[in-house]
């Protein structure tokens, strides 16, 4: 999903012949361990597709494995620009539940628009977010601790003000997690052309920007990877867009709303990271927080906004969690904190900061979304779910640390 | 007279694409002071690490005789119990332990009922202290001494495992003078206790004064290994040319000085510690460099340099910073490291490692680290030209790496130098502080370095460099200052500068005499 491209020099073809095989293969688009996980997450659908007789690829069963999961990715792209930064928050699912309380009660009790309402949840988390941001950047207690007290604070204040369940909230507002893009334009057999078009204007859209990377690149002499390895990536990534397209062009009700919010959150967000001083900031920070002090970079700035950043990240997640739940909880948002975080390492983010990106953080978020959702269709006890997930993220990580050992990177 | 305590036959280690070690052959006689030279990235340390079981038997191929007998380690614990002890360049001492508890941690002193024996732990620390010349106390914590008592701890523990062969991996790089001198004398003791040593170190001076042989490694192999009491006495240029494989007749680049205008004056600078603030760091320091002239700052450690450079840069060390800044003449406030640079200043840091390079990220990305706007158009950075920028740079300052896409840390030292040099001089500033600029790094970077400076010099930059090597600062610097005890206490024009005067200035009281 990220849009990276690999420039290595145009080396004179005897000094490209000395450059090791790891490095060269290094050079397939950003790191090879990007593709691992990519690899995992396949691996665990044919895996689940078979174990679970065909039912895990329905078509049903993919749109709302989406919509299940869309608040473990839209916390997980906040969490690893934190964890990239070298921080952690653990309040983010309190976060999810006193924002949710905070939107559901403007709907029903001060009968604001559900829209007005939802600009006031994202204020009310940008708010939260500013808050530790600053206990964090400008008085400097780890975050590890402020986010702790600020999963008990925002986990109180939840009780507080969501006392009973709030619910009888507006059809709109639950649509949001619920439904789908309406079907303006007809059916093609069964299939709804709406989600066909957008999958065919995703993969020309990023089809161009691949093509006119690769000419700019060459424009400027740096070089670019192998003609056919550009052509099996670009194959591989219409075989993908393809499949899902067409599945969901199936289902019940087309393209969910939910997804459209992640992808666009996973483009403008993957650019920020990749392409952005800021996001170029936040790597060098984690990377090595002393040498950017002394490089200029404004360590104190580019920490609060991340943290303001993953707070109205969590208000979105409030959002779409209020809504699927037709009602505000105050219990609502348990554990969401270490979904997310889970989701980031199993995704390649490294614990000491510096590493980590938001591709890999959604494949790992479906990794556990693929996980969750197989189980269930073979019925397995939720205890044993647990377990199971836990397991996967030891290994994860396990794998990873391995495999990086052996190419002798440590 | 042929009694090897060591024999390394036929060592080859493979890493992925790269043979690091090939063939090399190693003869350490018994109860010698053996030196290891070679360049950075030559394989001194591979070799090292195989000899003390850091890479495991079936790692390498080739034998390793140890008192005539092949050993294969498959840790460094197999091979402490042979008596082959390392003490590696960045000490491995914890900073909160006592100096006791650091010499037996690993090797802790039981009582019979198998609790630790603290009256023994200490008794024995301080017997061991003694012979290495400590008068602290066995419980001082090792953070409360200086970088050269530690070393010297770091000896003594090694002394406790009962050491037969020991490996000092650039003992001397972090200490001054005074501390160095004490350590060489300390290793010649061990010698004359029978204890066999092998010295890896960049300080040609250091090897010719204590080693009894020389091994010099080039591109990881061995070259030649040289007598150093043998008829001919060994210069350190004989050892020079072993190394780079030629002779390096002049060590510092031709450099004509053609000075401009005045860029940079300090006036008064006075910096406090930053948690101690009653202690006066830099006390009333004034500077001045000029365009074109490569300037100075001379001083034993703790005079207060680095202090000076650091806290004139933004503000990144110190408290109760007074003082005035000019920059071309005008005053300049600079309270944060981006208001420096945009001042035209820029700072390289003597520690590469902690306060110089992102080392998990790549050498494209250092080297724009520090100028990120110069690059970007609304925030948005052009990795095009980003890309070309770090491939000008890898060319123009000749850094050895294949691809800017290589992560820094696998870089060695001197072409890691090489990418924080390149960051700030894309920064485009009119001053570059450089702390230390050659620490670490092997002769023929050192001279790739100097002519960098001299180029920048020419190009009407004010440079002045920070350096503990007096003969580096005497080379290439036209004028030096000298600080002692946060005191700016000389100003030496190049044609007047000696070693001694310099030393002199740099050792003189408060009160004005020379100590």
């Amino acid at each position: 999903m990220s849009v990276d491209m690999n420039t290595t020099p145009n080396l004179p073809a005897g000094e490209r012949a000395r450059v090791p095989l790891s490095q060269r293969l290094g050079g397939l688009g950003g790191n090879a361990r990007q593709y691992g996980i990519f690899g995992a997450l396949v691996v665990i659908i044919l895996l689940f597709q078979v174990l679970t007789d065909g039912k895990l690829l329905l078509a049903n069963n993919v749109a709302s494995l989406f919509q299940q999961n869309a608040y473990v990715m839209i916390l997980a792209i906040g969490m690893v620009m934190v964890i990239v930064a070298g921080h952690i928050d653990l309040s983010v699912g309190s976060v999810v539940a006193f924002v949710g309380g905070i939107v559901a009660l403007s709907m029903r009790d001060l009968d604001l628009p559900w829209a007005v309402a939802i600009l006031i949840g994202l204020a009310a988390g940008a708010l939260v977010g500013a808050w530790q941001g600053f206990w964090v950047a400008y008085i400097g207690i780890p975050a590890f601790i402020v986010t702790l007290a600020g999963m008990l604070v925002f986990r109180g204040l939840a009780l507080v003000l969501v006392g009973e369940t709030v619910a009888g909230l507006p059809p709109e507002f639950i649509s949001i997690a619920g439904g789908s893009l309406p079907n303006v334009l007809g059916f093609v057999g069964n299939a709804d052309v709406v989600t066909l078009v957008i999958g065919a204007v995703a993969f020309l859209a990023l089809a161009f920007t691949q093509v006119r990377a690769r000419q700019s690149m060459r424009k400027h002499n740096l070089h670019a990877e192998p003609v056919g390895v550009f052509i099996t990536k670009l194959v591989l990534v219409a075989l993908g867009i393809g499949a899902l397209t067409v599945i969901l062009s199936f289902s019940a009700g087309g393209t969910p709303i939910v997804l459209v919010i992640v992808g666009v959150l996973v483009v403008v967000y993957s650019f920020l990271m990749g392409r952005t001083v800021f996001g170029r900031h936040i790597y060098a920070i984690g990377g090595n927080r002393a040498a950017a002090a002394l490089s200029g970079v404004s360590t104190k700035r580019v920490d609060f906004w991340i943290f303001v950043n993953i707070g109205v990240l969590a208000a979105v997640a409030a959002i779409v969690t209020t809504s699927r739940a037709g009602a505000a909880i105050a219990a609502a948002g348990q554990n969401y904190e270490l979904d997310a975080i889970a989701a980031c390492f199993i995704g390649g983010a490294a614990v000491t900061g510096g590493i980590g990106r938001i591709s890999g953080a959604i494949v790992g978020a479906l990794i556990m979304g693929v996980l969750n959702m197989g189980l269930s269709i073979m019925a397995v006890d939720p205890a044993w779910q647990q377990a199971i997930k836990g397991l996967v993220l030891l290994l994860a990580v396990a794998f990873d640390l391995l495999n990086k050992r052996r190419a002798g990177t440590r | 007279m042929n009694d090897h305590i060591l024999e390394m036959r036929g060592i080859t280690k493979r890493f992925p694409g790269v043979i690091a070690l090939q063939d090399v052959t190693l003869a350490v006689r018994r109860g010698e002071v053996h030196a290891i030279c070679g360049e950075n990235g030559a394989g001194k340390s591979t070799l090292m690490k195989v000899l003390s079981g850091v890479y495991p038997h079936g790692d390498y191929e080739g034998d390793i005789v140890l008192d005539g007998k092949t050993v294969e380690f498959r840790g460094i614990r197999d091979s402490e119990a042979e008596g082959v002890v390392i003490i590696h360049q960045e000490l491995a001492l914890s900073p909160y332990l006592s100096i006791a508890e650091n010499i037996f941690l690993g090797n802790e002193q039981l009582s019979s009922r198998g609790v630790v024996d603290w009256n023994r732990t200490n008794a024995r620390a301080a017997d061991l202290l003694r012979q290495v010349g400590l008068t602290e106390r066995p419980d001082t914590r090792v953070m409360d001494i200086g970088v050269g008592k530690q070393q010297l701890v770091e000896i003594a523990k090694a002394l406790s495992k009962e050491v037969k062969l020991l490996i000092l991996d650039e003992p001397t790089a972090a200490l001054n003078d005074e501390d160095s001198a004490h350590l060489l004398g300390l290793i010649r003791g061990l010698r004359d206790r029978g204890i066999t040593s092998i010295i890896i170190s960049h300080k040609l001076n250091e090897i010719e004064a204590i080693a009894d042989s020389t091994t010099i490694i080039r591109d990881g192999r061995t070259i030649e290994t040289l007598e150093m009491h043998g008829a001919e006495p060994v210069s350190e240029e004989r050892i020079i040319r072993g190394m780079v494989g030629r002779s390096l007749d002049n060590r510092f680049p031709e450099h004509t000085p053609s000075i401009g205008a005045e860029v940079l004056r300090i006036e008064d600078w006075t910096v406090h510690h930053p948690v101690d603030q009653s202690r006066l760091v830099v006390d009333g320091a004034s500077i001045t460099v000029n365009r074109g002239e490569i300037v100075g700052l001379a001083g034993l450690m703790g005079a207060g340099r680095t202090e000076l450079a650091m806290s004139v840069f933004g503000r990144s060390y110190g408290s109760r910073i007074s003082g005035r800044v000019f920059k071309d003449g005008k005053p300049v406030h600079l309270h944060t490291v981006d208001q420096a640079i945009k001042s035209g200043l820029a700072y390289a840091t003597e520690d590469r490692k902690h306060y110089g390079l992102n080392l998990i990220d790549t050498v494209q990305h250092n080297v724009s680290a520090a100028a990120l706007d110069k690059l970007s158009r609304g925030g948005v950075v052009d990795r095009r030209q980003e890309g070309t920028v770090a491939e000008r740079f890898r060319k123009d300052l000749n850094i050895k790496t294949h691809t800017v896409q290589a992560f820094v840390g696998k870089l060695s030292g001197g072409n890691q130098q090489k990418v924080v040099l390149s960051k700030w001089i894309y920064a485009d500033p009119d001053v570059l502080i450089l702390d230390e600029p050659t620490r670490g790094i092997d002769v023929g970077a050192k001279y790739e370095i100097y002519t960098i400076i001299n180029k920048l010099a020419e190009q009407g930059k004010g440079v002045l460099v920070i350096s503990s090597e007096l003969p580096e600062l005497l080379g290439i610097c036209d004028r030096i200052y000298t600080l002692s005890q946060g005191r700016v206490t000389g100003e030496v024009p190049r044609a007047e500068a000696t070693q001694e005067r310099l030393m002199q200035y740099m050792t003189m009281e408060k009160d004005g005499k020379a100590s």
